[in-house]
């Protein structure tokens, strides 16, 4: 039998530290939904989700029963819908938005993703128009997640998009001005988008991807900070060493979860993403495993190195535990959804430069990052850009999930509610980047790229 | 299959009793039983066979549960394979 207090540290995870199943995620191929006639796409659309994925919250939820282990999140991504929806003569694309938006609805979970275009070489015709219906599409759905993927360390960074979507995002903020910008919370713009990664709002089911698959997403910085507190003062091999330990143990129990719901539903098991992912809950945050490593405040100097060694852990102690991991995999630092990000920007200690420099050592990138709302469109283009530079160059997933919230100024907090939390306005570089993302074109990849 | 239950709280008389009762008339079968005061809370956890139950798991779930909160603890019943996986390779 098991030992007693394997039991109750197991027990006190769930209970005290907030561990939890972040999301089951079901990927669904709409490859065979395309049609010349938008309605009969839609309609395959809508009939292929709510089929395969009309158990999906009903499993979650028994999963979470019997074995006692909260999965906060049910969630569904799609094969991006610009490869599907150009094949029909719409002019744009928001009904595609809204028919899985009814989807989502009918089956239960609380988002889907993959309104999303790759564009990372250039565009077709059907991932213009999907870009250019993003603005209208997040502001009249509610559980839509977009995502647009513009640079990849094989192809380098398209300018042009990089220059587009920062018109897009004001766009986005300015259709849910009511909401604080809400929109932009639901679009994510990628250099080395995952094929595979279950957390929103930047899933979608690539186009390697199988029929339909269970990807699983877990988390736990309460249980890796309260490890920690145990061996304060230790030096840094006792503080990777615990870490490991910890993730290992988080790691096992979504495997056990990811092959349970794979079971149940008959569908193919895909990866298991090993991202620490904090949410606004006191005692679920990454800021405060930094913190509790020995910094004032997360984004003092030391922040990048703690960061680095967290994540490296981390990765280290999951991927022994499970027989597949993909997705993002690596600790994830929004700041709205994490209190301690939120504390740490209001005492003046976290910057966006220092946001910056800790993507290069995690996953994801500038997430849920709240700007002033008169920040230009080519100044967010910049932002983004220095992001997908990080991420081509060092051949990782980076992303920005930025919000200029409309009206709001440096020191004000924005409101979104749920898991999406509440954020500061923080403070982006004055200086003018008009000119260089006027420039428009493609920054070539890098030589590293050549790797045959 | 198995199911592990765990009882943490304060002790007091009847505990047992109240348990095995609900566990009886669900026709779980309990093979092994320990109990031991850790960091001055009594701790209680019972390894059951769950595979003769006569009632839903999330109804037997959510009994325990009830009595627990009557007797002024904390009851749960795990699926086993939580605590193996996440303890033993």
């Amino acid at each position: 039998m098991i030992k007693p207090f394997e039991i109750i540290e197991t027990i006190k995870m769930i209970q005290e530290d907030n561990l939890d199943i972040r999301t089951i995620t079901m990927g669904i191929s709409l490859r065979d939904c395309a049609s010349h006639d938008g309605n009969v796409a839609r309609r395959k659309i809508y009939d292929k989700i709510t089929r395969l994925a009309a158990n999906l919250v009903k499993v979650g939820e028994d999963i979470e029963k019997e074995y006692g282990i909260p999965i906060i999140n049910k969630r569904i991504s799609v094969t991006p819908i610009s490869l599907i929806a150009e094949s029909c003569d719409d002019d744009d694309y928001v009904k595609f938005a809204q028919i899985m938006d009814k989807a989502a609805d009918e089956v239960g979970v609380n988002f889907i993703g993959g309104f999303s275009a790759l564009v990372h070489k250039g565009y077709t015709n059907g991932d213009r128009k999907l870009i250019q219906s993003i603005p209208e599409a997040l502001s009249i759905t509610n559980k839509v997640c977009s995502s647009v993927n513009l640079a990849t360390t094989k192809t380098g960074i398209n300018m042009d998009a990089v220059k587009e979507m920062g018109q897009i995002i004001k766009k986005c903020a300015e259709l849910t001005a009511d909401r604080g910008g809400l929109g932009c919370a639901k679009l994510v713009v990628f250099a080395n988008a995952p094929e595979d990664n279950p957390f929103m709002a930047g899933a979608f089911h690539g186009v390697g991807e199988p029929e339909c698959v269970i990807n699983v997403g877990v988390s736990g910085p309460g249980v890796v900070k309260s490890a920690l507190a145990k061996v304060k003062g230790a030096d840094f091999e006792t503080v990777s060493e615990t870490i490991k330990k910890t993730a290992f143990k988080i790691t096992r129990m979504g495997q056990l979860v990811a092959m349970e719901a794979s079971k149940r539903l008959g569908v193919s098991f895909g990866i298991v993403d090993l991202s620490l992912a904090p949410t606004p809950a006191i005692g679920d945050s990454v800021a405060h495993i930094l913190e509790e490593m020995g910094l004032e405040k997360c984004g003092t100097h030391g922040t990048t190195a703690a960061l680095a060694l967290l994540n490296d852990a981390v990765k280290k102690g999951g991927v022994m535990a499970s027989s597949f991991v993909g997705g993002l995999s690596g600790a994830f630092i929004p700041v709205s959804e994490d209190a301690g990000m939120v504390n740490a920007v209001v005492d003046g200690a976290l910057s966006i430069e220092k946001l910056e420099a800790m993507t290069c050592v995690c996953s994801v990138g500038l997430d849920m990052i709240v700007i002033p709302g008169d920040t230009s469109s080519e100044t967010i283009s910049a932002i983004i850009a220095d992001e997908a530079a990080i991420g081509v160059v060092n051949n990782k997933t980076t992303a920005v999930r930025i919000i200029p919230a409309p009206g709001k100024k440096v020191g004000d907090m924005v409101e979104f509610g749920g898991l999406l939390g509440s954020g500061p306005v923080m403070r982006v570089n004055q200086f003018s980047s008009k000119e260089f993302i006027d420039r428009g074109g493609r920054i070539p990849a890098p030589l590293h790229s050549l790797r045959n | 299959m198995r199911a592990i239950v765990t009882v943490i709280g304060k002790d007091k008389v009847g505990i047992i009793a109240a348990i095995s009762n609900i566990l009886a008339n669900c026709n779980v079968n309990i093979l092994d039983i320990s109990q031991t005061t850790m960091q001055d809370v009594f701790t209680m956890i019972m390894l059951a066979d769950i595979s003769a139950m006569c009632v839903p798991f999330s109804e037997l779930s959510e009994q325990l549960e009830k009595k627990g909160v009557e007797l002024g603890l904390s009851v749960k019943i795990q699926h086993e394979d939580i605590f193996n996986s996440m303890h033993q390779i």
